[in-house]
């Protein structure tokens, strides 16, 4: 499909998008959102949207993804959806009935003009349920922005400040990232014993056991209780600049929470980072088991660095995710040549162009760039190693490449939403996902005369 | 009955209660979880087919994200569309209007991709700040010397189906000649297949093998210039009906050609529909070829499907699709295969479709018009279904609801029309049903 792509990088004046590396907010925002306890996520638009995101999550996570629509029809565009967000709250307490109905707006919504507080506040909410709300416009940032701004919303409307003194726990907002990946964290967590609150937490929602039986609202997420329980925490860590820090930075203005910005623990720098901070913050020490698997990580990182020595990567997807893994390549010796997302904002780049400084390197860095830009570095300087979402099959494909899969959405592999890429356990899961793909690739290649049994 | 949701009893019949027709194509109740999508999808899903056309998406990134290569139809030619292009607007486009940013973009994308024709879709927020698509496309097409059609596709106007109204105006602007083409006797074209896994290769191949010429398909593994030759035909074959029957009508209207409608799902209804095209030429010659060609193809699968015949009696299957005809023959095929079909539904079917459907389905068995998740489970729960058959969001369901499932939309991986297709159909149906991971459930 991808056969014709030319080496020359024309500029693009229009700013459109060729084969993006991105998609919209509302999506990101209705994922964050089944990350709290009995929560149905509700698109406020056209039901194409909800229906869309909706197709999206259940394509990467292969679990049912619940969320309702506000059905905008002509006459919402003309009178605004009031109407519509109104009808909603009341069908969906009558019918689903969730303990809380977390609305994201919608370009539409947005472009129209939709008050929701006034029209939230105008709504009749039975009782004891929740609706709050988030503004998510789809012409502004990314899935991963709608994901940061929901989490934001959760601080908003629940964390309150209700004690005296600041208790002896943790807020951990893991980001964008599997539910593989936030079990992985409240894993190390519960090592150093330490009290948490994770938020939004998809775990136990979006990879939900089979026990034969359907339920709307499974039994993880993020406990409305602790929700608001936030405020009391002593410290809060938001894993990921693009997609927790604001969460974070809100909480810590609302509620006085000092907040920590790690980047996401993928990699040993990363994880060292996250348990570091963890031991500020007032956790006594280390407990063995996590040294154990940092060593026996570090071990391995030994053990196979020369497969990795001086081989090129590129690497695309969601900011904090890239940036992390990015810092691990690093690590492993590997030359990341193309680092690109596709959602805007210029830290990034100063964050790739600062570590890749450091290690003495120089690459192409983009923030807000898409994947026909992508390949075409590739072609121009060609890798051994492509790592990005599903969508890179097709540069893969054309370029010989193998690719790891690492990031959302991933579309045609399965279990990966299972598994962690965070911690030192997710860093060996990497190893082995990057040598196996570098060794496949030697064998596959290999002359007659040049394969061999041991590597 | 008592149904999940109230406002949708209408919605909802069941076969051998007191007459009373169900209410379909309207719109979705606000606050439901409807399985249902928008207009831009219902016109990107009907030409995403036509493989040399560059698809530009106006909006926010999102509508062109999720619409990427989804579509699951093959190309004998041109990869152009399975590209994903999207003006990508942002705030201040929203502001000041969008369509200095279009003209560019597409000025940029021909110099990039030369590609024969452009289709520009407007998404909902296009609706609001009221970009001029015509007027954009029409100096486009002036500038570059070829065809640009805007697709009037803003979400909030309707549900799928305006959507398939929408690409079916913009197909009778790519499709009008400059002058008339003479009609080719014995020619045809075959409306609403999207040759997902290669289908429309598969009828396609029946057409030319009962001698007919087979001008184009709408719009599976179509390009600009096989749908030029689309007004030359003498007959158009409408299966996916909800998609084309509007085209199908408005051909008849100006170009006077004829329709009928087939579908190439299931044994049955593929023998049906050969023999009804066969009639329709009137030539001995074709009649003969035609029952050759089904008694040949009937020999080449008899002894599988027989066997396969046998092996699900007393299941129970239940379907939700898209279109009204997907069901209609789903329901004749699981009967050959001895399956009673005890729920069935669409998203966008007609009264006419659920009429023919209720005609066919056995007494007590539940039909729903755009069901949601929860009637789904208590149907399949209530009626015992073993099996059902649906499309990307309905798989996590079955699954967890611990029954077999089948993807009878963009996400299949074999064709499933024609004689092939109703043995890779069996095929799959004995497979998920008979698969040992139930055992552990």
């Amino acid at each position: 499909m991808l056969d014709n792509t030319t080496k020359e990088i024309r500029e693009r004046k229009s700013k459109g998008l060729i084969n993006p590396a991105k998609t919209c907010q509302p999506v990101g925002a209705m994922y964050a959102a089944l990350g709290i306890y009995k929560c149905l996520p509700h698109s406020h638009g056209s039901q194409g949207c909800c229906s869309y995101h909706r197709m999206h999550l259940t394509r990467h996570f292969r679990d049912p993804i619940m969320a309702s629509t506000s059905s905008f029809t002509e006459g919402a565009s003309v009178f605004g959806g009031a109407a519509n967000l109104k009808a909603s709250i009341r069908n969906v307490f009558t019918i689903y009935n969730p303990d809380v109905m977390a609305v994201h707006t919608t370009c539409l919504s947005e472009t129209i003009g939709d008050d929701l507080p006034s029209i939230i506040g105008g709504s009749e909410v039975p009782e004891d349920k929740i609706v709050f709300y988030a503004n998510t416009p789809s012409y502004h940032g990314s899935h991963v922005t709608g994901f940061s701004n929901m989490t934001k919303g959760m601080v908003q409307h629940f964390s309150t400040a209700t004690e005296e003194e600041k208790k002896e726990q943790v807020n951990v907002i893991p980001g964008f990232v599997n539910p593989g990946d936030m079990r992985e964290i409240k894993r190390i967590l519960s090592l150093m014993k330490i009290r948490y609150i994770m938020f939004p937490d998809t775990s136990g929602v979006v990879d939900a056991p089979m026990t034969g039986e359907y339920v709307m609202f499974p039994e993880g997420g993020t406990k409305i209780e602790d929700l608001k329980d936030t405020g009391n925490s002593k410290a809060t860590i938001s894993m990921g600049l693009s997609a927790s820090a604001d969460a974070g930075l809100a909480l810590e203005k609302k509620c006085r929470v000092p907040n920590y910005t790690l980047n996401t623990p993928i990699g040993v720098k990363a994880t060292d980072e996250f348990i570091m901070k963890l031991l500020k913050i007032g956790v006594s020490k280390v407990p063995a088991e996590l040294e154990e698997e940092r060593g026996q990580l570090v071990d391995i990182m030994t053990d196979t660095h020369f497969h990795f020595h001086g081989k090129k990567v590129a690497i695309f997807g969601d900011p904090d995710v890239v940036i992390s893994t990015t810092e691990f390549l690093l690590s492993l010796g590997m030359v990341p040549v193309h680092v690109l997302t596709g959602t805007p904002g210029e830290s990034f780049v100063k964050t790739i162009t600062e570590m890749l400084d450091h290690a003495g390197l120089k690459a192409n860095v983009k923030a807000g760039g898409d994947l026909l830009m992508f390949h075409q570095w590739i072609k121009n300087e060609p890798v051994d190693l492509l790592i990005g979402n599903t969508y890179g099959k097709y540069i893969a494909r054309a370029e010989d490449l193998p690719l790891i899969r690492i990031g959302f959405p991933v579309l045609d592999r399965s279990v990966h939403s299972y598994l962690p890429i965070v911690g030192y356990k997710g860093a060996m899961r990497i190893v082995e996902m990057v040598s196996n793909a570098l060794l496949d690739r030697a064998d596959r290649d290999a002359a007659d005369e040049d394969f061999e049994l041991v590597m | 009955m008592k149904t999940a949701i109230s406002g949708r009893e209408k919605s909802i019949v069941k076969k051998g209660n007191k007459k009373k027709e169900i209410l379909c194509d309207s719109d979705s109740l606000s606050g439901s979880v409807s399985q249902r999508a928008c207009v831009y999808c219902g016109a990107r899903v009907v030409l995403n087919p036509i493989t040399d056309a560059l698809h530009i998406v106006h909006g926010p990134i999102g509508c062109a994200s999720y619409t990427w290569d989804i579509r699951g139809s093959l190309s004998s030619g041109d990869e152009l569309y399975r590209n994903s292009f999207s003006t990508d607007l942002k705030e201040k486009d929203v502001i000041f209007g969008g369509g200095k940013k279009l003209s560019l973009a597409i000025d940029e994308l021909v110099q990039i991709y030369n590609p024969a024709l452009i289709f520009i879709y407007a998404t909902c927020i296009v609706g609001v700040i009221g970009d001029d698509l015509q007027a954009i496309a029409k100096a486009a097409e002036k500038k570059h010397g070829i065809k640009v059609i805007p697709v009037e596709s803003s979400g909030f106007i309707g549900n799928k189906s305006a959507g398939y109204r929408a690409a079916c105006d913009s197909l009778l602007k790519l499709i009008a000649p400059e002058k008339p083409l003479e009609t080719i006797p014995g020619s045809i074209n075959l409306l609403g297949d999207f040759n997902l896994a290669g289908e429309t290769w598969i009828v396609r191949k029946y057409i030319e093998a009962i001698g007919l010429h087979f001008h184009t398909a709408f719009t599976g593994d179509s390009s600009s210039e096989t749908l030029k030759t689309a007004t030359g035909a003498s007959l158009n074959l409408v299966q996916c009906a909800g998609s084309m029957v509007y085209l199908a009508n408005k051909m008849e209207e100006i170009y006077k050609i004829p329709f009928i409608r087939i579908s190439f799902l299931g044994i049955e209804d593929t023998i049906g529909s050969l023999q009804t095209i066969a009639s329709w030429s009137g030539d001995q010659l074709i009649q003969e070829k035609t029952d050759q060609l089904i008694t040949d193809q009937l020999d080449g699968i008899e002894k599988e499907m027989k066997q396969y015949r046998t092996m699900f009696t007393g299941k129970k299957a239940a379907v939700y699709v898209g279109g009204g005809f997907k069901a209609i023959s789903l329901i004749k095929q699981f009967r050959d295969l001895g399956i009673e079909v005890v729920m069935i539904g669409t998203q966008t079917g007609s009264k006419d479709d659920y009429r023919q459907i209720e005609s066919l389905v056995g007494e007590g068995t539940v039909v729903v018009d755009d069901t949601n998740p929860a009637e789904l489970e208590r149907f399949i729960k209530q009626k015992g279904a073993d099996l059902l058959v649906g499309g990307v969001k309905e798989r996590p369901l079955a699954y967890k609801l611990g029954i077999a499932f089948i993807d009878h939309n963009h996400d299949r991986k074999h064709p499933l029309v024609g004689f092939e297709g109703a043995i890779n159909f069996a095929k799959e149906v004995s497979w998920t049903l008979n698969s040992p991971v139930w055992e552990f459930v």
